[in-house]
């Protein structure tokens, strides 16, 4: 059997790797230096599927800050501004939709 | 309330300490997450979307109030300040640390709470009516066969790695208020011929992606047999159930794939091995157990007080929340209260800290300290004095809890969805908040009658949608999120699945349909009082698909 990150990953366009921290189970980014990062605009983008392999695997070698790393899409502006992808990333990325009025 | 033993307080006291150890362990990187993830899922414990998540049994839900406090406590010191009850008489909170963990569940288990086996392939919490030992149509409190079970199944080593997991509820009463008949094993309560009480065994019910209703493979079991034939039936699921396969793992499967006919032969064969050896039930053991359910100590009152009546039409919203959320209880005098955790555009389910606090200081002063938790993601307050309904009505309305909406159509059952959890494909609670608010009208829905709309976001089925009369189920496509929706299904003695009306629609759409669907049941009926599911049993789902996508 083909060990998960041997698979080969397809990527349609940027991604970045992210994963819940450890301790707390926050959304975590993977940085350009292997640190993690809380915020998606700090976090390193691929745009090839080597790169992102590469990133993944870098990721998944780290088991004591972070957990369940993967690869997930953003959407990148001209002017360099990143947004989630889709909208289960944007959910990890701002927090859930429910109705503000209501939550607590 | 049951009284737990100095060997549960220990086994607890106990799992909490290996827990703390765990952590530690994984914090420091000796364990790695592999090695980690089944310990923490056997205490519970789920890594979702945003944050860990601590899944707490209410077994057979009942809770005390300084149970309910500790809840309240745990909500404010490690979560945000609200939980979220389940539909399997568990407690959620959704943004717990792994580093507060041991902590938390310290707290717990100081007033007997934990989380062990509401994870994993095992026997989960054992489930029952949520108003057993007080509802009027019941003919035994149904808590302490589900007692002997829990006593007999828990950290049972040949049932901690079952194919899959595993959920059993019971019910005693004519009305099946605990869905037994979506359950891999339901239990019915009832009287043979003979005038003796046993059991109806239903097995291989369940949701999710391929769903059934429970076959009865044992019209009438002795209650001396509950445990040997329960015990046959894991064994029988333990040794022929498929690990091969996550999808076909459940025993409903096994079930189907043998015939129900066929799999009861090969309990029969189990059973009849074991059905005389020690787990041959003694009515002493059995006794023992029922003796540590503590009763109330009634008062002798009548029925309808001079205080009621004088209460009656002093105010439409008293009037409204007694003809809606308050039953009959079989000891003249009192009442059951059910405290509807729906507010109108609230997410379903959620209690906030000061909401469990203000529950559970009711409880003490209407409710003998006692509360339960439904399946239908409510509370109830089991004991009220009926000369105390206006009273506890004027502070549950304080409080955000009396909204008469109980089995109503805002009385929406609903998973987590794509909000908070990492399995599921769509939202759900914004869609039940959505439909909420359209029908805010409290006398259009009391007009409407009875009406469960269940929402889940994901085939998983958490939030039941299979058996809502109305369902609505979130699959993704292409990216974006889109809804199907179900008609007619049913939870209770006369459980039925729900058909598909057409293709699934988009969630801003979502609402629409709700609407339209309830409207066409409005044309259709014959009268007032033909509900929504005699309706659609009478005129099928095609006029309801015809409304629905005529302009779709």
């Amino acid at each position: 059997m083909t060990s998960p990150l041997q698979q080969k990953l397809k990527i349609t366009g940027p991604v970045v790797v992210t994963a819940n921290r450890v301790a707390d189970g926050a959304v975590v980014y993977r940085r350009a230096d292997g640190g993690w990062t809380t915020q998606l605009g700090g976090a390193a983008v691929a745009t090839s599927a080597s790169v992102a392999q590469d990133m993944l695997a870098a990721a998944n070698v780290d088991q004591i800050r972070a957990v369940g790393a993967y690869v997930a899409p953003v959407k990148v502006a001209a002017d360099g501004q990143m947004q989630p992808g889709n909208l289960r990333e944007a959910i990890r990325s701002t927090g859930p939709t429910v109705d503000p009025r209501i939550t607590f | 309330m049951y009284l737990y033993d100095e060997l549960d307080r220990t086994l607890v006291a106990e799992r909490v300490a290996e827990f703390r150890d765990q952590v530690a362990r994984r914090l420091s990187g000796e364990l790695t997450e592999e090695e980690f993830k089944p310990l923490r899922l056997m205490n519970g414990v789920y890594l979702q979307l945003h944050a860990y998540m601590l899944r707490i049994a209410i077994p057979y839900g009942t809770l005390s109030s300084a149970q309910m406090r500790m809840l309240a406590h745990v909500a404010r010191r490690y979560d945000r300040n609200f939980g979220h009850f389940t539909t399997r008489q568990n407690i959620q909170f959704n943004w717990i640390k792994l580093e507060e963990l041991p902590q938390a569940m310290a707290d717990l288990a100081s007033v007997g709470l934990h989380g062990m086996q509401t994870s994993g392939n095992c026997v989960r919490n054992i489930t029952t009516d949520q108003w057993a030992g007080v509802a009027p149509d019941e003919i035994e409190d149904p808590r302490i066969w589900a007692e002997v079970l829990r006593q007999h199944l828990t950290m049972h080593p040949e049932f901690s790695f079952l194919p899959r997991k595993f959920k059993i509820a019971l019910t005693a009463a004519a009305h099946d208020r605990a869905a037994v008949k979506v359950h891999d094993v339901g239990l019915r309560l009832h009287r043979n011929g003979a005038g003796e009480t046993g059991f109806e065994v239903m097995v291989g019910g369940g949701l999710g992606r391929t769903p059934f209703i429970a076959k009865t493979i044992k019209p009438f079991l002795a209650k001396r047999d509950l445990l040997s034939y329960v015990e046959a039936i894991l064994r029988v699921y333990n040794s022929f159930g498929r690990r091969d396969n996550i999808y076909k793992a459940r025993i409903k499967i096994l079930v189907h794939d043998l015939g129900a006919e066929a799999f009861a032969k090969e309990v029969e064969v189990e059973w009849r091995q074991i059905k005389d050896g020690p787990l041959a039930l003694d009515p002493a053991v059995v006794d023992d157990i029922a003796a540590r359910f503590r009763y109330p100590a009634y008062e002798r009152l009548e029925d309808s007080p001079p205080a009621l009546a004088a209460a009656r039409g002093s105010d439409r919203g008293f009037d409204a929340w007694l003809a809606n959320s308050v039953a009959n209880h079989k000891v003249d005098g009192y009442a059951i209260v059910t405290l509807s955790l729906k507010p109108e555009g609230g997410p379903p389910g959620d209690a906030t800290a000061e909401q469990m606090e203000a529950i559970a200081d009711l409880a003490d002063r209407y409710s003998f300290g006692e509360i339960r938790v439904g399946h239908e993601q409510n509370l109830v307050l089991p004991h009220v004095a009926q000369r105390d309904l206006a009273r506890l009505w004027r502070a549950l309305d304080a409080s955000g809890l009396a909204t008469p909406n109980v089995g109503l159509v805002s009385d929406i059952i609903s998973c987590p969805g794509l909000d908070y959890c990492s399995l599921a494909n769509t939202r759900s609670i914004p869609v039940a908040q959505e439909i909420s608010r359209r029908f805010r009208d409290r006398d259009l829905a009391r007009d409407l009658g009875p009406l469960h709309i269940n929402i889940s976001g994901c085939i998983n089925a958490c939030g039941h949608h299979h058996v809502g009369h109305i369902g609505i189920l979130g699959v993704e496509k292409n990216n974006e999120e889109f809804f199907q929706i179900t008609i007619g299904g049913r939870a209770d003695e006369d459980a039925a699945l729900g058909t598909l009306i057409g293709p699934a629609v988009r969630y801003a759409d979502v609402a629409d349909v709700v609407e339209d669907i309830v409207a066409t049941y409005l044309e259709l009926r014959e009268d007032p009082q033909e509900s929504f599911l005699h309706t659609v049993d009478r005129t099928g789902i095609e006029p309801f698909r015809e409304r629905v996508y005529a302009t779709r």
